[in-house]
């Protein structure tokens, strides 16, 4: 009886909500838990898997498709001036073709400012583009941040590489 | 079923200064369960650094037990936690459970659960949840869930893991990159940014069923997720306006309404709980810092001002402490910083840190971070006095988010 009392105590102490589980007391167990969904349980996920897609159509022969750039720097050098040259002409000649231009960044901080970065950059190129006429809407400008760099590793010679954006032609 | 992943090890380092001693009796049948529950609940206790286990052995006690608390006295326990798992004839599990006060002599009440075998660690958590409410005042976080992205050769996979690292199952596995999970109020869905279209794009995905959906695809860049506490909303970066600037998206889809008009970068926006701040990073004024405003836009205020790189804030549930990366001499380290003071703190002596998290209770961060060459997962206490590692075992570990509070 003295053992009845003091599991009826405790169970007046039990601070209300904090589980789902149910009281232990005299009286039989009954199933409200809900945790308990039949076998499937409370704690299951459902996994998705992706497959590979997009492919990569072909762009004016004989031209550079890769513009890198300085440490901390979102402009185009000069040395990429024909790359770009070559991109415009290009395009201007065909307004049925598409760009996707993906900049990168390096390893170093973190991965949403690093977008951020890569977007600068890759925005850098398209007004390049659209500077020597090519239409907007031939242009998609989007990035990658440091989450597909060219080369690992680490280090300047490293880091060099992967301060880039790429023109990927999309059709 | 799946098997219980040994995906993670914690590993706790650092003294301290006040641990509870508590004493787990291994649960009566838990050596013919496929979970070692009170191993569970220990190691649970023990990684917040407010619990320091006791030896429980040769002893055989459950819930039903009247225990001799002189005995556990003599141990220098002060708590005790007994129990007891059956499998039912169904397939599914009894667990129960009884804590004792063992310096006042009291019982200090028990529960019991009927699970399917893959939830015996969730109830686990919720035993270590009830102990360490009822021993501290404070509501134990062990029972939410953390979801984190790997790389492993060029796969990349979501993973959605027991607060432990345990348990950990793919929501999505994918041949690009998956960056900046973030999850709903509720915990049943991720906001994530996949780049499966050669792009980055935010999905919203419900983890239980799989079905997930675009939430923004619009031209240029869309990142950088950031659900409203009401979850009607998210708050995204999105370039096609060029330049990355902040945006409201409507959870259901839809036009997304801009937060800030600046020509300068705007992005990792986050929620303050009451839902009426947006804190977000901004180089506006020529170098990355962290930002607040109005969750409906407005004029901003800079919040951190030391340093010349400051990034990826986590705001406390409790709204007291703001968490961020900020670069110090080329080393990239977790802070916390008290609002209301605005005193800083670093909190890691590792150089490489990331995408810090709170934890529901406000208690624990989660991050990321590297350690002898590897990205792995730490949790740390907001003193940084006691971390635990969740430590992979193949592939890279990064972009931890840290669940909210599971629906009981």
């Amino acid at each position: 009886m003295l053992k009845r009392t003091i599991y009826s105590l405790a169970i007046v102490a039990l601070i209300a909500g904090c589980s789902s589980g149910t009281k232990l007391n005299e009286t039989p167990v009954t199933d409200r838990s809900g945790t308990a969904g039949g076998q499937q349980g409370a704690s299951t996920v459902a996994p998705v898997t992706i497959d590979p897609t997009a492919g990569t159509a072909q762009g004016p022969i004989g031209v550079e498709r890769i513009v890198y750039f300085d440490y901390d720097s979102y402009t185009v050098k000069p040395e990429f001036q024909s790359l770009i040259d070559g991109h415009a002409r290009f395009l201007k000649a065909n307004p049925q073709r598409r760009v996707s231009i993906e900049g990168h960044t390096d390893e170093r901080g973190g991965r949403e400012y690093n977008l951020a970065l890569g977007q600068k950059r890759s925005e850098a190129v398209r007004r390049a583009l659209t500077l020597l006429g090519v239409s907007d809407s031939q242009i998609e400008a989007v990035s990658f941040g440091k989450e597909k760099p060219a080369v690992t590793g680490s280090g300047e010679e490293v880091w060099a590489q992967n301060r880039r954006a790429e023109i990927r032609y999309t059709r | 079923m799946l098997p219980a992943l040994a995906q993670f090890r914690v590993e706790v380092s650092g003294v301290g200064l006040t641990q509870l001693p508590i004493a787990l009796v291994p649960f009566k049948g838990q050596e013919g369960s496929p979970q070692k529950i009170s191993d569970i609940v220990q190691a649970d206790l023990e990684r917040s650094g407010q619990f320091r286990g006791v030896d429980a052995s040769g002893q055989a006690l459950d819930e039903a037990s009247r225990p001799d608390l002189s005995l556990w006295r003599q141990r220098t326990a002060d708590s005790l936690v007994v129990g007891s798992v059956n499998r039912l004839a169904d397939g599914r599990f009894d667990v129960r459970f009884r804590l004792w006060d063992v310096v006042k002599g009291q019982d200090l009440g028990g529960l019991s659960y009927t699970v399917p075998q893959g939830d015996l660690r969730l109830a686990s958590h919720r035993i270590a949840d009830y102990v360490y409410e009822k021993l501290t005042g404070e509501k134990g976080i062990f029972s939410t869930r953390i979801a984190y992205v790997t790389k492993g050769g060029s796969r990349y996979s979501l993973w959605v893991a027991d607060a432990d690292g345990e348990n950990a199952q793919a929501a999505l596995a994918s041949p690009e990159p998956i960056i900046s999970p973030c999850w709903s109020s509720n915990g049943q869905q991720l906001a994530y940014v996949s780049f499966e279209s050669r792009k980055p794009v935010v999905y919203v995905h419900n983890v239980a069923t799989g079905q997930r959906r675009l939430l923004a695809n619009f031209k240029g860049s869309n990142s950088a997720p950031a659900w409203a506490p009401d979850g009607n909303s998210l708050a995204v970066t999105l370039s096609r306006d060029g330049g990355s600037q902040l945006f409201s998206i409507p959870a259901s889809g839809g036009e997304p309404r801009r937060l800030t008009q600046s020509s300068s970068i705007d992005t990792e926006p986050v929620y303050s709980a009451d839902g009426g701040t947006i804190y977000f990073v901004s180089d506006r004024g020529g170098a990355p810092q962290i930002y607040k405003m109005s969750a409906g836009g407005g004029n901003p205020t800079r919040v951190t001002f030391s340093g010349t790189y400051n990034i990826s804030p986590s705001v406390s549930g409790d709204g007291r402490w703001l968490a961020y990366i900020s670069r110090v001499g080329g080393a990239f380290k977790l802070h916390v910083m008290e609002l209301a003071t605005g005193n800083v703190s670093a909190i890691t002596d590792t150089s490489a840190d990331e995408s810090p998290s709170f934890a529901p209770n406000s208690k624990l961060i989660v991050y990321a971070t590297q350690l002898q060459g590897r990205e792995a997962l730490m949790t740390t206490t907001l003193d940084g006095k006691i971390k635990a590692r969740l430590a992979g075992q193949a592939g890279d570990i990064r972009e931890p988010d840290w669940g909210p509070f599971q629906k009981q």
